[in-house]
């Protein structure tokens, strides 16, 4: 058996390259509107977490912690199937945002509780002497050092979002696993498996890369 | 003479521990106090109740007239109270002028042009003009402090208070920390300084408080605190200080 014929064949991808590429692009936009929303939300919940009144704040840390708990397939899996019951139907790839999303949110929220909490005291003492006020003390201040703090985890978390959406191929949606897998069906060859598994690394290798680097210079110690 | 600021029974207690215990104090507009007296007397957390950066109770606080407690009025005080800071608390992410600028842009509304005319002018009056554009972590301490006098100036406050200026400093940079605090008094603005430098003290406070135990044991011109101390406890305290 010819090793390169079965695994590498340069028809078969050729053939594939255009379905693989439809696929990429659905697993770009899904990425992206996951890694986008778990941002916002993330950010919101880690303010009501430190900042909240007391039950807010408790309510917005049991959401971290269920969410962090439980597998993104199984949350993925529950959205898909159980919710029609209740009448709430998400195509596939809304589906698959909503159960990113929410998993997300929990991490980036965390992330951004512990930038939040490493800014040291005085420049919250500094920016309330100066009559600041909230919301400058965190838009001028706080924020904006918290960010360079959280950049290289949450860069983390946005590699882990994009792994994480071939997930959305079990709730048949077209993404690049998925597209690989029916091609590998039609051709009854592999090669599109593995050009999809390159396409993967291809895609996300440089921000592999950018985290060690950002992660090197933090502990140099940027100030 | 009504004074600008004004502590009346002011008690502020950690879980059992009493920080402060009962201060009275007026401070007169444009006086300049001083407060001595050995660690943990309650010196810090007498002009952080100020500002309010501490929380106190029972007792009451009040500023230019204006009672010092959470609420709407808080803004109104922290705008007329400067404060400076041990450990300096430059914003580390804005160059220097940018954080003298910051404070008069988001709450005087200032024009970025007036603003940053404005913060030229105060850099230069502390000394530190040419460094305008570098970051605070390029500074050496004493310059920084200096940066941080022009911050809290820049809000034209009528009161600024110090808290240890100059304790976190080389030795070599007090003098020129002190100098531009020397240049301040008396020109109109109250100042309450928490401090270690009997020097400064002496020379320049018009009044010298001594506190011990959360209270304050002694209170006069320095020549009386300094040169004629009533209590035991104040000698003791000089007597450490001079001795090293």
């Amino acid at each position: 058996m010819d090793i390169v014929k079965t695994f590498f064949n340069g028809a078969v991808l050729l053939e594939s390259l255009p379905l693989l590429l439809t696929g990429l692009w659905v697993t770009i936009q899904l990425g992206v509107a996951s890694i986008v929303a778990g941002l916002i939300l993330g950010l919101a919940v880690a303010l009501l977490r430190i900042y909240g009144p007391g039950p807010i704040a408790a309510i917005a840390k049991v959401y971290i912690d269920i969410f962090r708990s439980i597998p993104i397939l199984v949350l993925l899996i529950l959205v898909y199937y159980a919710l029609p019951f209740v009448g709430i139907r998400l195509t596939s790839f809304w589906a698959a945002w909503s159960a990113l999303t929410f998993v997300s949110g929990a991490y980036t929220a965390e992330i951004f509780r512990a930038g939040i909490e490493a800014i040291p005291k005085g420049q919250f003492e500094a920016s309330e002497a100066l009559g600041l006020g909230y919301r400058y003390m965190m838009v001028d201040v706080v924020l904006p050092q918290a960010i360079r703090i959280v950049i290289p985890p949450l860069t983390n978390n946005c590699i882990n979002v994009i792994k994480d959406t071939a997930l959305a191929s079990v709730v048949a949606m077209p993404d690049l696993l998925k597209q690989a897998t029916q091609a590998q069906a039609l051709a009854a060859n592999p090669t599109p498996l593995i050009g999809a598994a390159v396409i993967y690394i291809a895609l996300l290798w440089p921000l592999v890369a950018l985290v060690s680097r950002l992660e090197a210079r933090f502990r140099r110690g940027i100030s | 003479m009504v004074p600008f600021i004004s502590l009346k029974g002011v008690c502020k207690s950690y879980d059992q521990f009493l920080a402060l215990d009962r201060i009275d104090l007026d401070v007169a507009p444009g006086e300049v106090v001083c407060i001595i007296g050995p660690s943990g007397s309650g010196k810090s957390t007498l002009v952080r109740c100020v500002n309010l950066l501490e929380q106190f109770g029972p007792g009451d606080i009040s500023v230019g007239g204006i009672p010092v407690r959470v609420g709407k009025d808080l803004a109104a005080v922290r705008a007329e109270v400067g404060m400076v800071f041990q450990s300096f608390n430059l914003f580390p992410h804005m160059s220097v002028k940018r954080n003298v600028m910051l404070a008069p842009m988001r709450i005087r509304k200032l024009d970025e042009a007036t603003a940053a005319a404005r913060a030229m002018a105060l850099l230069q009056r502390v000394g530190i003009a040419e460094q305008a554009e570098k970051y605070p972590g390029q500074l050496s301490g004493g310059q920084q402090q200096r940066v941080a006098i022009a911050r809290a100036l820049a809000m034209e406050p009528k009161a600024l208070l110090f808290d240890e200026p100059t304790s976190a400093l080389d030795p070599e940079m007090v003098g020129e920390v002190l100098d531009v605090m020397r240049g301040l008094a008396h020109t109109g603005v109250t100042m309450i300084v928490v401090t270690h430098e009997m020097g400064f003290a002496r020379q320049v406070a018009d009044r010298v408080i001594v506190m011990d135990g959360g209270r304050i044991i002694e209170a006069g011109t320095p020549a009386e605190v300094f040169d004629h101390p009533t209590q035991q406890r104040t000698r003791d305290f000089l007597k450490a200080i001079l001795a090293h």
